[in-house]
């Protein structure tokens, strides 16, 4: 008897949730996606003029996770007891329909190739011996080339704005030359340059390094995707990060891909649905299907499906898989295990250039995709070998808009007043004639940085928290140090009047309170083997076969790109093999 | 309800029969198509649901929250209130005791079961031309391919003496030409076989005069083709607050620098390059137009391409970029200026441009200039909303601005829009803003379902 609800059960419907329930009902198959959040609806909270309200967007977090239901522990290191991360800071998970797609900035990379299998990589150019004995680098177990036709295919969904570099291995414009190779164009031209990026670019030039303009799923022009889904072009009103578009600008679950998917029968949406838990049969190698809470009843429900994707955020992919029982938790003292394991960060720190008063930065003025940034030290653009560390950073002016209240809490920079009448005039010097400058690097895994079920705290529904052990490690902060040391020599090719380079600090722990980057990754990573990896290379639990998790959770270490084009490629990889292969014979797609 | 299932279930178990009867023919070919075959019937109810949408019944007989075709819409007269019916074949409540002829007179010629005239709110002035093959396939869908309903729509509040209908026997017969002459000048004025059709979607089931065209003393349409004369589809009088305009080739108010691609694309879709649907055009694309084929709406832009002006002293319009300049050196002394910077600028940018197919241009579109400003001021008082259709699956909306801007800001801003980038319409004044604000139509998304992109 088959008492299935659905032929697939989706986990979030984020990007990687609303990308796979496309690619799964294009199959034909019937699927429910559950959202733990409410609906959001641009023409109501985004409507012109309230939706660039920055008190009830930025600072009071319209669009961000209720931590008052559940949260993560967090703790440095493994000798200290973790506590709950109460409030939104360091980074910033969504939730609601589009989750953190529809609060993000649009920045859209594509994976460098180095990247993808770095130990491969490392190794083959430095030798075994180059890579520190606790650092658990690791290849993805896929390469650029096999991925390079979901790259595509999500930068003409998100209606991705940039210049390219090679089409076809021909140079046909003056994008990034550290970039791969392309099967086709961006599907819009870049943004234009704001004046701080302008600025950068011709520095970054005279200082020879090689700049290009960010790729940004903000819309350059009025764009309509293979769905039929229109975007309107951005005007650099710069309320992106934090914000829903008013303008239908910034690409979206929202906009890009759910007015499609609502049009489908086969398709239905659960919001303020909390999954508890993936049910799974009595060998724990098959999934039954979900259970959630339904937030406004407080009533429990049980779904049945064939197949169940987790696609939620990165930390609550991993924290399902944990409390669910898919796979063995991680356990830093043996090695062993894997849900939990490789937890990754970025390293990310942002400088300061004055330039002289005839120079007006208008930091009002922005997208959260554009700008222009040098590859020249990420990844292994650059030589590693007498430096001493893995990793690398993009280094760009990313101006994305510096709303009054950001622009009032941020200081003159260091060794300015925090009050009165220096305070005031460093506060307009700031806003009027800065720009940032960041150093948005690597992190790499550790033996002792890992996600685990806290054993004290629970959340509002009784379940255990999940804890997060991480610091900074001296190779990433070698890292960071060598890569800030390269501003300087763009900042005097701008004619800075005054320069803040900022770095990590050797010892200086993992700070929660200062906003850093909402890109977590890893702690159910894709890989090879499944002795060191939770998924196999089609984001396929190795240990239960008809659950796929997609997300970030599946990168071995944290790359300088911004994670979403390789998210959102990874889940039409993934819904690729699912369809082709999977369908046709349900079981593992790897033999571990 | 039994009835219903059981009725249901013969219909399964005479498929499964044909479908077994399918499958012993094709097992002889092998490769042969192993579809189905559609029965007549099945056929002639799609092809019935197909005139139907392009008669719109649904804009008038079907309302959100109601089941489908049961009637109820509101029409508020000066002198009452009347509803439209319940189209659906309950015996009872509904046209199902109609025989083919009844039902082929109450829509052609507006005489009702009963031999009563029905109100002319219902246009068999133009579907009088319909033929006898459609009038044949809509009544089997509205027979057999729809649900019956004993909904019942709010009772008429015409007072007596109005509510006799008799005297309405007068008015059709002045009015409303006999199916056979009415087919004949739609039929006859044509060679081209797809002007031919055009015409026929347009002049009969379409209906489009019925609001596009202007109406006499005793509410007759003033033309009911394009025989009649340059009044037809000149645009009409005020539909829920929003003024058709003229579908003619009126180069300022009307259709006269679209396109036959944009006019297809507007119809398929709500939206081209040219301008958004909005009032009562948006039902009228989504229950009707979008549901055409390709060639249909290909007939009826070519058709409504080829009218010709009916205003014939109006100066084509060019755009003057002298207002975009000043608003790019930052000049915004003119009326309205610095409120159109602020407040509309963000999507139909300062040049007026707006950015085609999201967002609507104002420079040169007809419903910014007609010499009634009710659509402007009245889509700036409610706001807007394009819901997403079948091959435009975005919806995009326009916030309200009532309460927002004041009376005087919003004469100011429309008379801005009105008179910018070559447009050349009347001012608005704040008296104006003030008497639209009795006829605003609901606040954009206070009604209807919510778009949730």
């Amino acid at each position: 008897m088959n008492t299935k609800n659905a032929d697939a059960i989706i986990v979030g419907a984020g990007w990687a949730g609303t990308i796979m329930a496309k690619e799964l009902t294009e199959a034909g198959l019937s699927v429910i996606v559950l959202e733990r959040g409410k609906e959001h609806t641009t023409a109501i909270e985004g409507a012109y003029p309230d939706s660039i309200d920055e008190l009830r967007g930025a600072i009071r977090k319209r669009l961000f996770q209720n931590l008052a239901k559940t949260t993560v522990t967090i703790r440095n290191t493994v000798d200290q007891t973790a506590l709950p991360y109460r409030q939104l800071a360091a980074f910033l998970p969504g939730e609601g329909v589009g989750g953190a797609g529809l609060h993000w900035s649009g920045v859209h990379f594509r994976a460098d190739p180095n990247d993808l299998r770095l130990r491969s990589a490392m190794e083959e150019r430095y030798g075994k011996n180059f890579i520190p004995k606790d650092m658990h680098l690791q290849d993805y177990g896929v390469t650029y080339e096999e991925l390079e036709p979901f790259f595509d295919k999500a930068e003409k969904v998100f209606g991705t704005s940039g210049t390219a570099y090679t089409v076809k291995g021909k140079v046909i414009g003056d994008g990034n030359v550290f970039a791969p190779d392309r099967s086709s164009d961006f599907p819009l031209p870049a943004m234009n340059d704001t004046f701080s990026a302008a600025t950068f670019r011709k520095a970054a030039h005279d200082a020879g390094y090689h700049p290009y303009s960010l790729p940004a799923a903000n819309a350059s022009q009025p764009y309509t995707n293979p769905y039929g889904c229109q975007m309107g072009p951005c005007n650099f009103c710069g309320y992106c990060s934090g914000y829903d578009c008013y303008l239908y600008s910034k690409a979206s679950p929202n906009v890009n891909i759910l007015p499609a998917l609502r049009q489908d029968k086969r398709f239905t949406l659960i919001s303020n649905a909390h999954v508890l838990r993936v049910d799974l049969d009595g060998s724990k190698t098959k999934a039954t299907g979900v259970t959630y809470l339904d937030t406004t009843t407080q009533r429990e429900t049980s779904l049945k499906a064939d197949l169940v994707i987790l696609s939620a955020f990165q930390f609550h992919n991993v924290h399902l898989m944990l409390l669910s029982g898919i796979g063995k938790p991680y356990d830093p003292v043996k090695n062993t295990g894997t849900i939990g394991r490789n937890f990754v960060y970025q390293t990310i720190t942002t400088s300061r250039v004055w330039l002289p008063e005839n120079n007006y930065t208008n930091q009002f003025i922005g997208a959260g995709g554009v700008g222009v940034a040098i590859d020249d030290f990420n990844s292994m653009n650059f030589d590693h070998g007498p430096l001493g560390f893995v990793g690398g950073s993009p280094v760009w002016v990313n101006q994305a808009g510096v709303k009054p209240i950001a622009a009032a809490v941020g200081t003159g920079g260091h060794g300015t007043p925090r009050w009165g009448k220096g305070y005031k005039d460093a506060l307009v010097d700031t806003y009027k004639h800065s720009l940032a400058i960041d150093a948005h690097g690597s992190n790499m895994a550790y033996r002792d940085v890992y996600l685990d079920l806290d054993p004290t705290w629970k959340d509002a529904y009784g379940l255990p928290l999940l804890r997060m052990t991480f610091t900074w490690k001296d190779n990433d902060i070698r890292m960071n140090q060598y890569v800030v040391n390269k501003i300087a020599p763009i900042a005097r090719a701008m004619g800075a009047t005054k320069v803040s380079l900022n770095h990590l600090e050797f010892g200086q722990p993992f700070d929660t309170r200062h906003y850093q980057t909402t890109h977590l990754g890893g702690g159910a990573i894709m890989g090879d083997n499944p002795q060191t990896s939770a998924l196999n290379r089609y984001l396929q639990s190795w240990d239960v076969s008809n659950v796929f998790v997609i997300g970030s959770n599946a990168f071995p270490q944290g790359m300088g790109y911004n994670p979403t084009g390789t998210v959102a490629a990874l889940a039409y990889w993934s819904a690729h093999h699912i369809r082709t292969t999977y369908l046709k014979s349900p079981g593992p797609m790897v033999q571990a | 309800m039994s009835k219903r299932h059981s009725s249901s279930k013969r219909k399964l178990s005479a498929a499964a029969l044909r479908s077994v009867s399918a499958i012993a023919v094709c097992l002889s070919s092998i490769g042969a198509s192993l579809a189905a075959p559609s029965t007549p019937d099945a056929a002639l109810i799609e092809k019935g649901r197909y005139i139907a949408a392009a008669s719109d019944c649904s804009a008038c007989h079907s309302v959100q929250g109601r089941e489908e075709y049961t009637g109820g819409m509101a029409f508020a007269l000066p002198f009452g209130t009347i509803h439209s019916t319940n189209i659906t074949p309950d015996q009872e409540h509904g046209i199902g005791a109609y025989t083919e002829e009844e039902f082929a007179r109450a829509i052609r010629r507006g005489i009702r079961k009963d031999g009563s005239t029905l109100y002319p709110a219902m246009p068999y002035p133009s579907y009088a031309r319909m033929t006898d093959e459609d009038m044949h396939a809509l009544y089997v869908y509205f027979h057999n391919g729809t649900t019956p309903s004993a909904a019942q729509p709010p009772k008429n509040t015409i007072p007596w003496p109005l509510s006799m209908r008799w005297p309405l026997i007068f008015w059709r017969g002045i009015f409303s030409p006999t199916p056979k002459k009415a087919l004949k000048t739609t039929q006859a004025a044509y060679d081209d076989m797809i002007l031919a059709r055009g015409a026929y979607l347009v002049e009969g089931p379409g209906h489009c005069g019925a609001c596009h065209s202007p109406r006499g003393l005793a509410m007759q349409e003033k033309a009911l083709s394009t025989q009649e004369g340059d009044a037809y589809l000149s645009g009409g009088a005020a539909v829920d607050g929003y003024i058709p305009p003229s579908l003619r080739a009126d180069d300022r108010t009307g259709l006269g620098r679209w396109s036959e691609d944009d006019i297809a694309t507007f119809l398929a879709t709500g939206r081209n390059q040219k301008g958004s649907a909005f009032g009562s055009m948006t039902p009228a694309i989504m229950h009707g137009t979008q549901n055409l084929s390709a060639a249909d709406l290909h007939a009826i832009a070519h058709y409504l391409h080829h009218l010709g002006p009916s205003r014939l002293k109006e100066k084509p319009w060019v755009y003057d970029p002298r207002v975009t300049n000043e608003l790019h050196q930052g000049r915004t002394t003119e009326r309205g200026a610095m409120l159109y910077v602020n407040n509309c600028a963000a999507c139909h940018r300062t040049d007026g441009a707006g950015y085609p197919d999201v967002f609507p241009p104002l420079a040169g579109n007809p419903v910014v200039m007609s010499a009634d400003p009710a659509s402007l001021v009245h889509i700036v008082q409610s706001g807007a909303t394009l819901p997403a259709m079948h091959k435009a699956p975005s919806a995009l909306t326009m916030p309200s601005f009532e309460g927002h801007l004041s009376d005087q800001e919003i004469a100011d801003v429309v008379t801005f829009i009105r008179q910018s980038w070559g447009n050349n319409a009347p001012p608005v004044s704040k008296r104006d803003v003030e008497k639209l604000k009795k006829t605003m139509p609901p606040r954009n998304m206070s009604e209807g379902p919510i778009p949730q992109n």
